[in-house]
């Protein structure tokens, strides 16, 4: 076996593992027929087709015909840092409140820069903190826990 | 005469103080999205969807409009003046545009581009306004099965017209559908895929998923590039075009907005494609074909004006038939769905003063920028001194903050961190994301018709072939892909998109 489009040979993979989780999980839904349709019938079939589509992609994929294509360099680190930033700003959120998170989020985000640097930075999460206060608070009237829920 | 009746309808909706306002916001913004390397309209609309949740309708569609035919003219700045293209649609501009501004006519290019967007905007416009109502008559006529064929037709037209692999931009469009259907059933009551965790049974978030895939995985990709942001700039001198400059860029113009117009109205079309057809008809048509390349005008004025129209006239679908063509409009659909507005031709008669309002708020929309842009030129370029690595941290924050605002909800800001993280990995294996996006948003409509129309022909599946309308859109999508794969047409449709890299 010779994977010579890899970043297909990942694209094949991909659907096949989306198309199974849709289509099994539809079994447990009602099935219906066509004329009378359960809700596990077009999730069904669509999932089956994608299966069927990622696994002819994965085929493909390794057939000598096909392009030469690698993945490329995979950075984990960039992935999780700004992934990773994101979710702890939606669980520091609910008990440091609006201001605190923002400035933490704009912190660990950007140090995943290679060009980080502190004073940059400090000034970058002052200005965010103060406008998005101004303009999403105080101008949009949107509803966020403020503080700290440990001072209220 | 009923056209003019409904454009004075428009412009009185739009020329109220709080709607001109929001029209300038939405341009500002969107210029300086399309200044901005990195920062594409998708994002952008889908950070501010929720910051429009306060404003009524109608502002908001002004607004999310304003920001992307704005973006149109913003991207081509950056393209003719330093090379980076701020938008994919402005990718052909850099080639002739750049090479002007080298040779010290930076400021014709920049000329050429804003009469030449302005103008086609206009048009553009005009043919909103005209093909809207006849386009809507025919909609009403469509039962289910047209309704999903439609459907099929457009996603088929969005994926072939796309760049890229067609057979995993499908996948992508498959992907999407099943996304969409994540949450309750409305037939049934039944709440699929949703594993017992109460915020789904909702669904996914339409602007997690377009923030996740857009926004956070093309932060993480320019990341990775680790460039640094040392930009040369051209010296802007006179914007003033010369006698022979305007008469080889005035039928450049017109066949660009004649080139855009036509495509934008297609399923998939938009700016982007526009755009490069107007170029290669340029190349091939010019009698100074010799001199593109190397700073030709007609190089900038087709395309510039081609994306302009396109970006245009891609509402029609959107507004006539509920059918969003690209990504951004799926936004839009997004946009109205959030303020209880079906997206259709129902619209029309429902709505009319916010249908006109918007078309008619386009035109003025078109009249800022070109105001905006020629004279506020170096205030623009200014922008693009900021550094990437203050940048991306502020779209963080304005995502995690819309995204939190959407339901109140920080479950909502975890989801959008996963498809950061599923986003990453479709680019990674050079899956398109924008499929995908056009289908989350069709998944639930598609089923919805798809049932419907079994429902009324007992179950023969034979009724999308037997009913001619639905059968000539079937066709249609089926010669589309037929096309496609003709070894011929395969071939240039790859070297068309390869120059996009």
């Amino acid at each position: 076996m010779n994977i010579r489009n890899k970043k297909d040979f990942g694209a094949g993979i991909m659907y096949m593992v989306f198309g199974l989780f849709f289509a099994l999980n539809a079994l447990n839904y009602k099935m219906g027929t066509a004329a009378k349709m359960g809700p596990g019938y077009f999730p069904f079939w669509l999932g089956a087709l994608l299966t069927a589509l990622g696994f002819f992609i994965l085929l493909k994929s390794m057939s000598s015909k096909s392009d030469e294509e690698s993945i490329g360099k995979w950075d984990w680190r960039i992935m999780i840092w700004i992934s990773g930033s994101v979710a702890l700003y939606g669980i520091l959120l609910p008990t440091l409140g609006f201001l605190l998170s923002v400035i933490i989020l704009v912190f660990i985000s950007a140090s995943a820069s290679h060009e980080f640097n502190w004073k940059g930075s400090a000034l970058n999460a002052l200005f965010l903190v103060t406008f998005t206060y101004l303009a999403f608070v105080k101008g949009l009237n949107l509803q966020f826990p403020l503080y700290p829920a440990f001072l209220n | 005469m009923e056209l003019l009746n409904n454009l004075s309808l428009g412009f009185e909706t739009a020329f109220t103080l709080q709607n001109l306002m929001y029209c300038f916001i939405g341009c500002v913004l969107g210029t300086l999205i399309g200044v901005l390397p990195g920062l594409g309209p998708i994002a952008t609309i889908a950070m501010l969807l929720p910051a429009t949740y306060a404003l009524p309708p109608i502002a908001a569609l002004i607004m999310l409009a304003g920001i992307y035919y704005g973006s149109q003219y913003g991207g081509s700045t950056t393209a003719i003046l330093l090379n980076i293209p701020g938008e994919t649609s402005s990718v052909v501009t850099a080639i002739d545009g750049y090479q002007m501004a080298k040779r010290g006519r930076g400021g014709v290019a920049l000329f050429t581009a804003g009469v030449g967007s302005f103008f086609a905007g206009c048009v553009a416009t005009l043919m909103l306004a005209a093909f809207a109502a006849p386009l809507a008559e025919v909609a009403f006529k469509f039962g289910p099965a047209e309704y999903f064929s439609l459907m099929v037709l457009g996603l088929i037209g969005a994926v072939v017209l796309a760049s890229g692999s067609l057979i995993k931009a499908i996948g992508m469009i498959l992907l999407g559908l099943l996304l969409g259907l994540i949450g309750t059933d409305v037939n049934s009551g039944v709440a699929r895929y949703s594993f017992d965790i109460p915020q789904l049974s909702d669904g996914i978030g339409f602007v997690c998923v377009a923030m996740g895939v857009f926004g956070f995985a093309e932060i993480m990709l320019n990341l990775e590039k680790k460039g640094t942001d040392e930009t040369f700039l051209n010296k802007v001198t006179t914007l003033i075009p010369t006698w022979t400059d305007v008469k080889r860029m005035t039928p450049s113009i017109l066949r660009g907005t004649t080139i855009g117009s036509i495509l934008g109205i297609l399923p998939g079309g938009g700016a982007a494609l526009a755009a490069f057809g107007a170029y290669t008809v340029e190349k091939k048509s010019s009698k100074y074909s010799e001199e593109f390349g190397k700073g030709a005008i007609e190089g900038v004025a087709g395309p510039e004006s081609a994306n302009n129209a396109a970006a245009q006239t891609s509402f029609i679908p959107l507004l006539t038939l509920g059918i969003p063509p690209n990504a951004v409009m799926a936004l839009m659909v997004g946009a109205m769905t959030i303020h209880n507005i079906q997206p259709g031709p129902q619209v029309m008669t429902s709505n009319p003063a916010l249908f006109w309002g918007l078309i008619a708020s386009m035109w003025i929309g078109n009249v800022m920028l070109i105001l905006l842009n020629l004279p506020l030129i170096g205030i623009w370029v200014k922008l693009l001194k900021i550094p990437y690595r203050l940048l991306y941290p502020a779209i963080l924050v304005f995502c995690c903050i819309g995204v939190y605002t959407v339901s109140n909800s920080v479950f909502d800001v975890f989801v959008t961190a996963g498809f950061g993280v599923i986003g990453y990995m479709f680019f990674k294996f050079g899956c398109e994301p924008a499929p995908l996006l056009l289908g989350f948003v069709l998944g639930p409509m598609m089923e919805e018709n798809f049932r419907r129309a079994l429902l009324l022909s007992r179950g023969d599946f034979t009724t999308f072939i037997t009913r001619p309308l639905s059968l000539g859109l079937l066709v249609a999508a089926a010669l589309l892909v037929v096309i496609v794969a003709l070894p011929a047409i395969k071939k240039s449709r790859q070297e068309v998109f390869s120059e996009e890299l």
